[in-house]
């Protein structure tokens, strides 16, 4: 039953994603052309409304729901990884249009094609596991 | 045609909705927000056990993967709800798009790269099947997507998320600018 939150969570997530046209090829194009603030004012009041949430949930030692503290981990840095997955990534991104939450509500809103991306990014996914280990990381 | 042009909905609103995503998951039940991870569970799934990489418990993944079905049925319902219009990209963006050949404005994608017909020709093999492998491999390797390492991992400050946000524009701005003339014309 509290998967139901997150699917809920998910749907406004969607909305959003169409609504503000962050799943629109032409708007990353638009970005990666710095032709418009609009892609540069989500991404950054985005961030900066999740920043100032964790620095009020650790400030004020806010719990989870369940009395928890909160997982403010960060992930590992292996910069070789880091910067040229991301690298790899951006290079798919401009290409597409869209990062992976953009496909799932692009395929939602009946743009079908985009069942292809997302098999190929699965096939993408697939053959990093299988070449993980010659690949350098750290 | 003024008419037919979008009125999405400002960035002073949809960025702090997406930046609530994070709290709201975090307080909810501690899950750090992220969409890429579901690629990953998606093989687990398919072809569990014969890769480490695969080896691990999705059940504890479930949350990621409705929070996605949710963001599939979020873009079905807002395609309901609002008719598909031209979105309202800068002049300069038609007119550099309209040099690169691409002409139809109309819809969220071009469909001059994004249909049935041009799937196995040039433009289907590059932006379909390529970009999409790219967005798999590189997400993986980069430990984290837009939603990951953009919103999650800056919010929380982290070196890895800041690394992979260069890589992300590196790669997006050396595609656009080298790499698109050349495959376009």
């Amino acid at each position: 039953m509290r998967y139901v939150f997150h699917l809920v969570l998910g749907i406004l997530f969607g909305v959003v994603l169409l609504k503000s046209e962050v799943l629109s090829w032409f708007r990353i194009q638009e970005m990666f052309r710095f032709q418009s603030f609009h892609m540069y004012g989500i991404i950054g009041s985005a961030v900066a409304t999740g920043a100032l949430s964790v620095l009020i949930i650790k400030k004020f030692g806010i719990t989870t729901l369940s009395g928890q503290p909160v997982d403010v981990t960060t992930k590992p840095v292996r910069w070789k990884a880091n910067l040229f997955g991301g690298i790899l990534f951006g290079m798919g991104w401009a290409l597409t249009g869209a990062c992976p939450a953009p496909i799932y509500a692009l395929i939602g809103s009946g743009a079908y094609v985009f069942v292809l991306v997302l098999i190929s990014a699965y096939v993408g996914t697939y053959v990093y596991a299988l070449v993980k280990k010659k690949l350098p990381h750290g | 045609m003024e008419s037919m042009v979008s009125s999405p909905w400002p960035w002073y609103v949809a960025g702090p909705l997406i930046g609530l995503m994070v709290p709201a998951l975090l307080l909810f039940d501690n899950r750090q927000f992220g969409i890429s991870s579901t690629l990953r569970d998606f093989c687990a799934v398919v072809r569990p056990g014969k890769l480490e990489y695969f080896n691990y418990s999705v059940k504890e993944q479930l949350w990621r993967n409705w929070l996605v079905l949710g963001v599939l049925i979020g873009g079905w319902l807002a395609s309901q709800l609002w008719e598909p219009v031209q979105v309202g990209i800068s002049q300069q963006t038609i007119q550099d798009l309209s040099a690169l050949g691409i002409t139809n404005f109309s819809g969220y994608v071009p469909s001059e790269l994004f249909n049935w017909k041009e799937l196995f020709g040039l433009h289907g093999l590059v932006f379909v099947f390529t970009g999409g492998f790219m967005i798999g491999f590189g997400t993986r390797w980069a430990d984290g997507c837009t939603a990951g390492h953009a919103i999650t991992g800056l919010s929380l400050l982290s070196p890895a998320s800041l690394l992979a946000v260069v890589g992300f524009f590196i790669g997006g701005l050396f595609t656009t600018h080298f790499l698109l003339p050349i495959l376009l014309t």
